[in-house]
Protein backbone atom coordinates (compact mmCIF):
# COMPACT_ATOMS: atom_id res chain seq x y z
CA UNK A 1 0.00 0.00 0.00
CA UNK A 2 2.75 2.61 0.88
CA UNK A 3 3.61 4.47 -2.39
CA UNK A 4 6.07 6.62 -0.79
CA UNK A 5 9.33 6.43 -1.40
CA UNK A 6 10.62 6.96 1.95
CA UNK A 7 8.99 3.87 3.10
CA UNK A 8 10.34 1.44 0.36
CA UNK A 9 12.98 -0.91 1.47
CA UNK A 10 13.06 0.20 5.28
CA UNK A 11 12.45 -1.43 8.56
CA UNK A 12 9.34 -0.39 9.21
CA UNK A 13 8.53 1.19 12.81
CA UNK A 14 5.74 -1.44 14.65
CA UNK A 15 5.96 -0.23 18.68
CA UNK A 16 6.58 2.88 20.15
CA UNK A 17 7.62 3.55 23.93
CA UNK A 18 4.81 5.69 25.19
CA UNK A 19 5.13 6.36 28.97
CA UNK A 20 3.58 7.79 31.50
CA UNK A 21 4.78 9.08 34.90
CA UNK A 22 2.81 11.46 37.58
CA UNK A 23 4.74 12.57 40.03
CA UNK A 24 3.05 13.78 43.34
CA UNK A 25 3.34 14.57 47.21
CA UNK A 26 1.61 11.81 49.25
CA UNK A 27 0.06 13.41 52.35
CA UNK A 28 -0.44 10.49 54.87
CA UNK A 29 -3.01 12.11 56.87
CA UNK A 30 -3.22 12.09 60.51
CA UNK A 31 -4.22 8.36 61.31
CA UNK A 32 -2.18 6.99 58.50
CA UNK A 33 0.25 9.09 59.96
CA UNK A 34 0.24 8.05 63.18
CA UNK A 35 0.07 4.42 61.77
CA UNK A 36 3.71 5.00 60.34
CA UNK A 37 5.45 6.48 63.57
CA UNK A 38 4.19 3.12 64.80
CA UNK A 39 5.99 1.09 62.38
CA UNK A 40 9.04 3.25 63.16
CA UNK A 41 9.04 1.52 66.61
CA UNK A 42 7.82 -2.34 65.18
CA UNK A 43 4.17 -1.09 66.58
CA UNK A 44 1.11 -2.06 64.18
CA UNK A 45 -1.35 0.53 64.94
CA UNK A 46 -4.96 0.19 63.64
CA UNK A 47 -8.37 1.90 64.54
CA UNK A 48 -10.93 1.54 66.34
CA UNK A 49 -14.61 2.44 65.05
CA UNK A 50 -16.61 3.30 67.93
CA UNK A 51 -20.13 2.37 65.84
CA UNK A 52 -19.13 -1.54 64.21
CA UNK A 53 -16.42 -2.22 67.01
CA UNK A 54 -13.78 -3.31 64.10
CA UNK A 55 -10.63 -2.05 64.24
CA UNK A 56 -8.61 -0.54 60.58
CA UNK A 57 -5.74 -1.19 59.45
CA UNK A 58 -4.04 0.68 58.18
CA UNK A 59 -5.87 3.46 59.60
CA UNK A 60 -7.33 6.40 57.30
CA UNK A 61 -8.94 8.00 60.10
CA UNK A 62 -12.37 6.90 59.95
CA UNK A 63 -14.71 4.24 59.63
CA UNK A 64 -15.85 3.69 55.68
CA UNK A 65 -18.80 1.90 56.92
CA UNK A 66 -20.46 4.33 59.16
CA UNK A 67 -18.56 6.97 57.93
CA UNK A 68 -17.67 8.36 61.45
CA UNK A 69 -13.93 9.35 62.67
CA UNK A 70 -12.03 6.40 64.02
CA UNK A 71 -10.44 8.20 66.97
CA UNK A 72 -9.52 5.13 69.63
CA UNK A 73 -5.84 3.53 68.92
CA UNK A 74 -5.70 0.20 68.75
CA UNK A 75 -2.01 -1.93 68.46
CA UNK A 76 -2.74 -4.95 66.96
CA UNK A 77 -0.48 -8.33 66.44
CA UNK A 78 2.53 -8.44 63.77
CA UNK A 79 1.07 -12.22 63.28
CA UNK A 80 -2.26 -12.93 61.87
CA UNK A 81 -3.96 -15.18 59.15
CA UNK A 82 -3.51 -15.14 55.27
CA UNK A 83 -7.24 -14.56 53.91
CA UNK A 84 -5.73 -15.14 50.00
CA UNK A 85 -2.98 -14.90 48.38
CA UNK A 86 -1.68 -14.41 44.64
CA UNK A 87 0.85 -16.31 42.97
CA UNK A 88 3.15 -13.88 41.24
CA UNK A 89 4.36 -15.40 37.66
CA UNK A 90 4.53 -12.88 35.28
CA UNK A 91 7.39 -10.15 35.13
CA UNK A 92 6.71 -6.66 35.29
CA UNK A 93 8.35 -2.87 35.21
CA UNK A 94 9.95 -1.84 38.29
CA UNK A 95 9.17 -5.43 39.38
CA UNK A 96 11.59 -5.77 42.63
CA UNK A 97 11.03 -9.86 43.31
CA UNK A 98 11.75 -12.62 41.27
CA UNK A 99 9.19 -14.41 40.16
CA UNK A 100 7.31 -16.70 41.12
CA UNK A 101 6.78 -14.96 44.44
CA UNK A 102 3.36 -14.65 46.93
CA UNK A 103 1.27 -11.31 47.83
CA UNK A 104 -1.01 -12.41 49.85
CA UNK A 105 -3.56 -10.71 52.34
CA UNK A 106 -2.82 -11.32 55.91
CA UNK A 107 -5.58 -10.22 58.73
CA UNK A 108 -3.29 -9.47 61.53
CA UNK A 109 -4.55 -10.38 65.08
CA UNK A 110 -6.78 -8.00 66.57
CA UNK A 111 -7.70 -6.15 63.36
CA UNK A 112 -10.69 -6.50 60.97
CA UNK A 113 -9.12 -5.83 58.00
CA UNK A 114 -6.61 -7.81 56.40
CA UNK A 115 -3.10 -5.99 55.38
CA UNK A 116 -1.56 -6.89 52.39
CA UNK A 117 1.89 -8.67 52.83
CA UNK A 118 4.84 -10.60 50.71
CA UNK A 119 4.95 -14.48 51.79
CA UNK A 120 8.29 -15.74 52.02
CA UNK A 121 10.62 -18.70 53.38
CA UNK A 122 8.26 -21.52 52.60
CA UNK A 123 7.50 -23.42 49.02
CA UNK A 124 4.89 -21.16 46.87
CA UNK A 125 2.58 -23.84 46.31
CA UNK A 126 1.99 -24.50 50.10
CA UNK A 127 0.67 -20.64 50.51
CA UNK A 128 -3.10 -21.07 51.55
CA UNK A 129 -5.87 -19.68 53.47
CA UNK A 130 -5.84 -20.14 56.71
CA UNK A 131 -1.91 -20.29 56.86
CA UNK A 132 -0.55 -18.48 60.06
CA UNK A 133 2.53 -16.04 59.15
CA UNK A 134 4.20 -13.86 61.37
CA UNK A 135 5.83 -10.12 60.18
CA UNK A 136 9.55 -9.91 59.20
CA UNK A 137 11.13 -6.96 60.14
CA UNK A 138 14.02 -5.04 59.17
CA UNK A 139 17.11 -4.80 61.12
CA UNK A 140 16.63 -2.26 64.00
CA UNK A 141 18.56 0.21 63.14
CA UNK A 142 16.69 0.10 59.35
CA UNK A 143 13.15 0.92 60.63
CA UNK A 144 11.87 3.91 59.77
CA UNK A 145 8.59 5.65 59.33
CA UNK A 146 7.31 3.27 56.49
CA UNK A 147 5.28 -0.15 55.73
CA UNK A 148 8.49 -1.41 53.73
CA UNK A 149 10.06 -2.39 57.71
CA UNK A 150 7.82 -5.72 57.17
CA UNK A 151 9.74 -7.46 54.84
CA UNK A 152 7.43 -10.51 53.99
CA UNK A 153 5.70 -13.04 56.38
CA UNK A 154 6.94 -16.40 57.24
CA UNK A 155 4.66 -19.36 58.39
CA UNK A 156 4.65 -19.43 62.34
CA UNK A 157 3.79 -23.15 62.27
CA UNK A 158 1.14 -23.36 64.32
CA UNK A 159 -1.97 -25.06 63.40
CA UNK A 160 -4.23 -23.35 60.63
CA UNK A 161 -6.94 -21.08 61.41
CA UNK A 162 -10.17 -22.32 61.33
CA UNK A 163 -12.35 -20.54 58.82
CA UNK A 164 -15.14 -19.33 61.27
CA UNK A 165 -12.27 -16.58 62.29
CA UNK A 166 -11.69 -15.36 58.84
CA UNK A 167 -15.20 -16.23 56.90
CA UNK A 168 -15.91 -12.68 56.66
CA UNK A 169 -12.47 -11.84 55.01
CA UNK A 170 -12.28 -14.75 51.84
CA UNK B 1 8.13 9.41 54.92
CA UNK B 2 9.41 13.00 55.55
CA UNK B 3 7.63 14.87 58.27
CA UNK B 4 6.65 18.25 56.73
CA UNK B 5 4.24 19.65 59.13
CA UNK B 6 5.83 21.53 62.12
CA UNK B 7 2.58 23.20 63.64
CA UNK B 8 1.69 19.94 65.16
CA UNK B 9 4.49 17.41 64.04
CA UNK B 10 1.78 14.56 62.92
CA UNK B 11 1.22 14.63 59.66
CA UNK B 12 3.88 13.01 57.35
CA UNK B 13 4.09 13.63 53.72
CA UNK B 14 6.78 11.83 50.73
CA UNK B 15 7.39 12.23 47.35
CA UNK B 16 5.13 9.65 45.06
CA UNK B 17 6.05 9.00 41.76
CA UNK B 18 3.42 6.84 39.75
CA UNK B 19 4.77 5.53 36.17
CA UNK B 20 3.92 3.10 33.47
CA UNK B 21 6.38 2.40 31.08
CA UNK B 22 4.13 1.89 27.89
CA UNK B 23 4.85 0.16 24.93
CA UNK B 24 2.50 0.39 22.13
CA UNK B 25 2.07 -1.79 18.79
CA UNK B 26 1.23 0.88 16.18
CA UNK B 27 -0.59 -1.09 13.56
CA UNK B 28 0.37 -0.54 9.98
CA UNK B 29 -0.83 2.97 9.26
CA UNK B 30 0.64 4.35 12.46
CA UNK B 31 3.75 2.55 11.77
CA UNK B 32 3.85 4.13 8.28
CA UNK B 33 3.59 7.40 9.91
CA UNK B 34 6.24 7.07 12.21
CA UNK B 35 8.51 4.93 10.15
CA UNK B 36 7.93 8.27 7.86
CA UNK B 37 8.65 10.26 10.79
CA UNK B 38 12.19 8.38 11.05
CA UNK B 39 12.94 8.81 7.37
CA UNK B 40 12.53 12.52 7.00
CA UNK B 41 8.82 12.74 5.64
CA UNK B 42 5.05 12.87 6.80
CA UNK B 43 2.46 10.63 6.02
CA UNK B 44 -1.23 11.11 6.38
CA UNK B 45 -3.85 8.91 4.51
CA UNK B 46 -6.52 9.40 1.82
CA UNK B 47 -10.00 8.97 2.35
CA UNK B 48 -12.57 8.02 0.13
CA UNK B 49 -13.66 11.83 -0.49
CA UNK B 50 -10.23 12.62 -1.34
CA UNK B 51 -8.79 14.55 2.07
CA UNK B 52 -6.38 13.46 4.09
CA UNK B 53 -6.05 12.85 7.96
CA UNK B 54 -2.44 13.46 9.24
CA UNK B 55 -1.56 11.73 11.14
CA UNK B 56 -3.28 8.64 9.61
CA UNK B 57 -5.86 6.89 10.70
CA UNK B 58 -6.62 3.17 10.27
CA UNK B 59 -10.33 3.75 10.00
CA UNK B 60 -12.20 6.42 8.50
CA UNK B 61 -13.76 8.54 11.33
CA UNK B 62 -16.95 9.13 9.55
CA UNK B 63 -17.69 5.97 7.75
CA UNK B 64 -15.50 3.40 9.45
CA UNK B 65 -13.80 2.26 6.06
CA UNK B 66 -10.93 0.79 6.30
CA UNK B 67 -7.91 3.35 5.32
CA UNK B 68 -4.90 2.50 3.24
CA UNK B 69 -4.15 5.37 0.74
CA UNK B 70 -0.84 6.50 2.20
CA UNK B 71 0.41 10.11 0.99
CA UNK B 72 3.38 11.98 2.15
CA UNK B 73 1.60 15.80 2.83
CA UNK B 74 3.93 19.21 3.28
CA UNK B 75 6.51 20.13 6.15
CA UNK B 76 4.79 23.39 6.29
CA UNK B 77 1.67 24.44 7.49
CA UNK B 78 -0.76 26.38 9.26
CA UNK B 79 -1.71 26.72 12.95
CA UNK B 80 -4.97 26.37 13.15
CA UNK B 81 -4.94 26.92 17.00
CA UNK B 82 -2.76 27.36 20.10
CA UNK B 83 -1.81 27.52 23.96
CA UNK B 84 1.11 29.53 25.53
CA UNK B 85 2.87 27.55 27.96
CA UNK B 86 4.49 30.14 30.05
CA UNK B 87 5.88 27.89 31.97
CA UNK B 88 7.22 24.27 30.68
CA UNK B 89 7.33 21.65 33.26
CA UNK B 90 9.64 19.00 33.67
CA UNK B 91 7.83 16.72 30.66
CA UNK B 92 7.52 19.21 28.55
CA UNK B 93 9.40 18.92 25.21
CA UNK B 94 11.42 22.28 25.41
CA UNK B 95 11.90 23.78 28.89
CA UNK B 96 11.63 27.71 27.51
CA UNK B 97 8.60 28.79 26.62
CA UNK B 98 6.36 27.95 23.72
CA UNK B 99 2.87 26.46 22.51
CA UNK B 100 1.17 23.70 22.13
CA UNK B 101 -0.53 24.12 18.55
CA UNK B 102 -2.43 22.54 16.01
CA UNK B 103 -1.04 22.43 12.81
CA UNK B 104 -2.81 21.82 9.21
CA UNK B 105 0.28 20.55 6.86
CA UNK B 106 -0.17 21.54 3.24
CA UNK B 107 -1.54 18.85 1.65
CA UNK B 108 -3.50 17.99 4.97
CA UNK B 109 -7.30 18.42 5.77
CA UNK B 110 -6.55 17.82 9.37
CA UNK B 111 -4.21 19.51 11.82
CA UNK B 112 -1.95 17.89 14.00
CA UNK B 113 -1.01 18.59 17.71
CA UNK B 114 2.35 19.50 18.14
CA UNK B 115 4.86 22.60 19.49
CA UNK B 116 5.97 25.99 17.95
CA UNK B 117 9.57 27.19 19.00
CA UNK B 118 8.36 30.84 18.81
CA UNK B 119 10.48 32.45 21.43
CA UNK B 120 8.14 35.00 22.35
CA UNK B 121 3.90 34.70 22.59
CA UNK B 122 3.99 37.88 20.61
CA UNK B 123 4.77 36.20 17.58
CA UNK B 124 1.94 33.45 17.99
CA UNK B 125 -1.06 34.41 15.48
CA UNK B 126 -3.83 31.42 14.89
CA UNK B 127 -3.16 31.51 11.00
CA UNK B 128 0.36 31.62 10.88
CA UNK B 129 2.55 29.89 8.53
CA UNK B 130 4.88 27.19 10.17
CA UNK B 131 7.58 25.04 9.18
CA UNK B 132 8.74 21.64 10.67
CA UNK B 133 12.45 21.00 11.71
CA UNK B 134 13.43 17.58 12.51
CA UNK B 135 15.20 16.33 15.29
CA UNK B 136 18.96 14.96 14.44
CA UNK B 137 18.46 11.82 15.71
CA UNK B 138 15.07 10.11 14.47
CA UNK B 139 13.95 7.20 15.76
CA UNK B 140 10.44 6.86 14.45
CA UNK B 141 8.62 8.97 17.71
CA UNK B 142 6.39 11.89 17.47
CA UNK B 143 9.73 13.26 18.57
CA UNK B 144 11.61 13.07 15.67
CA UNK B 145 9.65 16.47 14.79
CA UNK B 146 12.01 18.50 16.79
CA UNK B 147 9.58 21.51 16.81
CA UNK B 148 7.49 24.05 14.03
CA UNK B 149 8.88 27.28 14.25
CA UNK B 150 7.45 30.41 12.44
CA UNK B 151 8.12 30.32 8.35
CA UNK B 152 9.95 33.10 6.90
Amino acid sequence: MAKIQALEGVEPVTMIDAPARLDYTFTAGRATSRFLKGLEKKKLLGERSAATGKVYIPPRGADPVAGVPTDEQVEVADCGTVTSFCVVNVKFYGQAMECPYVCALVLLDGADVAMFGLIQEMPYEDVHPGLRVEAVWVDDNELSTTLENIKYFRPTGQEDAPLETYKEHV
Amino acid sequence: MANTNSSDGEVLSAPLTIEYPFRRSTGPILGAFFTGLREGVVVGVKRSDGSVLVPPSEYDPDTAEALDDLVEVGQAGKVTTWAWVVKPREKHPLDRPFAWALIQLDGADTAMLHIVDAGSKDRMKTGMRVALQWADERVGHINDIKCFVPEG
